[in-house]
């Protein structure tokens, strides 16, 4: 009974502590919320803090940001969002909790073609959306979104679910190309050609293709280095070719992990400290080397792995207007029960 | 709101003038218990009415209908299954001697400790195509590849279904066996002589005294079925729960989600309805006095074979092959797993169990309370609607903790910014507070209902007693009440702590950002193919579940022998 008693008062200080977040007034911080993973993350923080005696707050999170946000209002402890795709920062824009950044170095080493339009969010890192074929069962050297509508594919192909961002900022692409009807019927029979119900996350697709379930799956290009450099799925990595889609027109659609901050940013110029920081050109190379991604700032190498797959013709289309389209694309994956 | 609460603090006030101050103290904490316990439920009806961004119309004209089709047909197979397997094998250990029955009247309750997400995991580790049962059959039969041959697709409605009633079948085992080992040996005997079979006596004379039950039973495995989110998101069946995530984490619209948890909260109330309109039946179904005790027919040949191996089967499927396929990994990946990590994840879901359980003990115990010493029909009602959130599937809890918890934290941080030019932030929001909410929201019911029948053993002439030598109401239930009520009050803080340890929907939306508890973890490695390594934390919530296993079976087999 004591021992129950004590744990209770302990757990009454623990939660009074919990009830404090983040001290948000503190001197040198910086309060981050992330989507992205600790793992990639982490280093670059600490290689931040030890530049600049900045200390750098994160909490990971897998959803809510926005949502949280929101509710936290004018008092939340946070200043920067961390973001794994493109659809994640419309959502904070959507849901207005950023403001926007006037910053010569970000707009020097950041494209035009990653930014906001109304400097709110800024893209760290860039990613193509890829078609991983069979070795065995497939000869292809190149393909095209469009193709995998055709009947040739029929029972061959892998996704994982059509809600998920990175599915969708391509469907967005889809409809900036091609206007919503005709990516309407793409999507339809791309769904009459998949071999199983979408299931499972990008690799899962990949490992599917090794066990012979599928011949084709659509994932994101730094998969292929995360799977070569682990020991359980290097199998399933060894089994596919890596192929950037549509190199003959407009090039792969391109996905971006991004960064915003916050309207309530209690510490506002050290976030953009951090901001800067994280498009100069020794994180964009930690990102690279990390998890295998290419960065955004012109000039700078991506990781051996990763040049080792070759050049790629990338899609033009800005970002922004991938955003703007992804709730269409929602709407779109649920008339067409692409799921189901 | 207003409109609510206005009956009931005039009813209140009435009562005030007759009451003595004393009853009139605990009648208003059943309200404000009453009233914290029902705010997520209004707050939901709230948002779903007043949305800010009308998306209902395309709810209504794409998902919401494949939603509700899938969620219909997900309850009615494992309505269906689950009322199989378990009328059977209560049927079986009431009625009959075969070999193994004294094992098997606990064991079949094992399944019990497995949630349904974990069960999940493992069946599509073991069943997926690269699984270890597919490999072995390619490899005697020779195919090569998927196109060989055709295997069922465990992820599947299917699927979602038989994993279901694997585990929940025992609620719906309970409930009819504990009716049916209350019925006299005479009508059996009775049935028997006029020339009645076995089958025709399980017709006429079993299941219409097990009806009442076996709504019981089966209400309690729907709401389970309506409240999973782990399993379906798994096995990508779109269901109103899995819904209910997508509208308000991918497409951030709180009002849609909040739409999809009122259309929940419509079954939700109709099961409970079900339950407790069917509880009420039981008890006058009822034989007054027992004539003599069933003596079960001992069953010989083949038919005791039969009766032993369909209860094995559901005790090996539900139980033995999950808990050595997580034993097995836990001990093969011990040392990559058993880690800092673990132990905070231990440690994360120890302390939510713990607090929720101590918290909803003593609540429990005092409503209860509050019942015996200033009974009326309000302050009744007033119990009835603190337990409702029981029926109310953990992720329409968390939109309804989650709305008025921001509104009160942006309220207070208001007025401290007018009154004394100071920001309070953020209180509750975002805490463990938060969850804590939810879980005693939606678990008040275990406490209550234990603390309930506890008290009902203890005879008024105790408190009478006591009173006589100049105790007051509080101090009753300190010296007499609660030694003889620590018993009861214990299984419901066991029971409690099991149920926050598994409990997965609205732990997920709910937990502070950077915190996470075995169930989230699990739930986000197993999604990522990766069970091998959240083995050890399955395993953990499964062997901690066999606890109130084991409590459940005494407390109903007690009154038995």
């Amino acid at each position: 009974m004591q021992k129950k008693t004590a744990s209770v008062i302990k757990a009454a200080l623990l939660s009074a502590f919990c009830l404090t977040p983040l001290a948000a007034q503190a001197a040198e911080e910086v309060n981050v919320y992330s989507y992205r993973q600790e793992f990639l993350i982490q280093p670059l923080l600490d290689t931040f803090t030890n530049q600049t005696n900045i200390k750098v707050n994160v909490v990971f999170a897998k959803e809510g940001v926005a949502e949280r946000l929101k509710r936290e209002g004018a008092n939340s402890p946070a200043d920067l969002v961390l973001s794994t795709d493109i659809g994640q920062l419309q959502e904070l824009t959507d849901a207005k909790v950023l403001q926007p950044v006037k910053s010569d170095v970000l707009n020097a080493n950041i494209p035009e073609q990653y930014q906001a339009v109304d400097d709110t969010w800024f893209g760290l890192t860039a990613r193509a959306r890829v078609i991983y074929a069979s070795k065995e069962r497939t000869d292809l050297k190149s393909i095209s979104y469009e193709d995998l509508a055709k009947p040739e594919w029929k029972g061959r192909i892998c996704t994982r679910s059509g809600k998920h961002p990175y599915n969708i900022g391509l469907i967005a692409s889809m409809i900036a190309h091609h206007g919503e009807a005709k990516t309407e019927e793409w999507l339809r029979s791309v769904k009459e050609n998949l071999a199983r119900k979408p299931q499972g996350n990008d690799r899962a697709q990949v490992k599917a293709i090794k066990d012979g379930i599928c011949d084709v799956s659509l994932g994101n290009s730094y998969y292929y280095g995360l799977m070569l450099t682990d020991e359980n799925q290097i199998e399933w990595a060894r089994a596919v070719n890596l192929i950037f889609p549509n190199q003959e027109n407009r090039g792969s659609h391109v996905n971006i992990s991004g960064v915003g901050l916050t309207k309530s940013s209690p510490n506002k110029a050290n976030a953009i400290k951090l901001m800067e920081f994280l498009t100069e050109k020794l994180a964009q190379k930690m990102y690279s080397e990390q998890n295998y991604e290419y960065p955004v700032k012109p000039g700078v190498e991506p990781s051996g792995l990763v040049l080792s797959w070759g050049e790629f013709k990338r899609d033009e289309l800005p970002l922004y207007k991938v955003g703007e389209l992804r709730e269409k694309a929602v709407k779109m994956v649920d008339r067409v029960d692409f799921d189901g | 709101m207003e409109a609510v609460s206005a009956p009931v603090i005039r009813e209140l006030s009435n009562h005030a003038t007759t009451g003595s101050p004393d009853a009139r103290r605990w009648r208003y904490f059943s309200a404000i218990v009453a009233l914290i316990a029902v705010i997520p439920l209004l707050a939901v009806i709230y948002v779903a009415f007043f949305p800010t961004e009308n998306i209902w119309p395309h709810l209504w004209s794409t998902v919401l209908p494949r939603y509700l089709e899938a969620t219909f047909f997900l309850m009615l197979g494992v309505g269906l299954l689950a009322t199989f397997f378990g009328v059977t094998s209560a049927w079986l250990v009431a009625f009959y001697r075969f070999p193994g029955r004294k094992l098997f009247s606990w064991a079949l309750l094992l399944p019990f400790a497995v949630p349904a997400y974990v069960i999940a995991y493992v069946y599509t580790d073991l069943l997926e195509y690269s699984g270890p049962v597919q490999a072995l059959l390619r490899e005697w039969f020779g195919w090569r590849t998927p196109r060989d041959y055709w295997f069922p697709q465990i992820r599947s409605l299917g699927g979602a279904i038989i994993m279901f009633s694997l585990v929940l079948y025992p609620y719906v085992y309970l409930t009819c066996r504990a009716a049916l080992m209350e019925q006299s040996d005479s009508l059996l005997m009775a049935s028997r002589s006029l020339g009645a079979g076995a089958l025709r006596t399980f017709y006429r004379i079993v299941l219409p005294i097990i009806r009442p039950a076996l709504a019981v039973g089966l209400a309690l495995v729907l709401m389970e079925t309506l409240n999973d989110f782990g399993t379906v998101s798994f096995f990508a069946v779109q269901t109103l729960t899995a819904g209910l995530y997508d509208t308000w984490l991918n497409l951030g619209n709180v009002g849609g989600a909040a739409q999809i948890a009122a259309l929940m909260v419509g079954i939700a109330l109709a099961l409970l309805y079900l339950e407790r309109a069917s509880r009420h039946k039981s008890k006058s179904y009822q034989s007054g006095g027992r004539t003599r005790p069933l003596t079960p027919t001992q069953l010989t040949g083949k038919s005791a074979y039969i009766a032993s191996a369909f209860c094995f089967l559901l005790v090996f499927f539900g139980f033995l092959v999950p808990a050595s396929v997580l034993g097995y990994y836990s001990i093969e990946y011990f040392d990559v797993t058993w880690n800092s990590e673990f132990f905070r994840l231990a440690m994360n879901s120890l302390q939510l169990a713990t607090i929720a359980a101590a918290l909803l003990v003593v609540v429990g115990a005092l409503l209860a309370y509050s019942q015996r010493i200033a009974p009326s029909a309000l302050n009744k009602s007033m119990a009835r609607l603190a337990s409702v959130g029981y029926a109310m599937p953990g992720a329409v809890l968390a939109i309804g903790v989650i709305v008025p918890l921001g509104a009160l934290d942006n309220g207070i941080d208001g007025v401290a910014r007018d009154y004394f030019n100071t920001s309070t932030g953020l209180i509750f929001s975002g805490t463990i507070a938060a969850i804590i909410y939810a879980y005693s929201a939606r678990f008040l019911a275990i406490s209550l209902g234990s603390a309930e029948s506890g008290l009902g053993r203890i005879t008024p002439s105790m408190d009478q007693a006591a009173r006589t030598l100049g105790h007051s109401s509080l101090s009753i239930l300190t010296k007499v009440h609660l030694p003889l009520l620590s018993r009861s009050m214990l299984t419901a803080a066991i029971i409690v702590f099991v149920d926050v340890l598994k409990e997965l929907p609205a732990t997920l939306i709910l937990r502070p950002f950077n915190f996470e508890t075995l169930a989230t973890y699990l739930y986000q490695y197993a999604s990522d193919e990766l069970l091998e390594h959240s083995a050890l934390a399955a395993m953990f919530i499964v062997a901690t579940g066999i606890i109130p296993v084991i409590l459940l079976n005494r407390a109903s087999t007690a009154k038995q022998y």
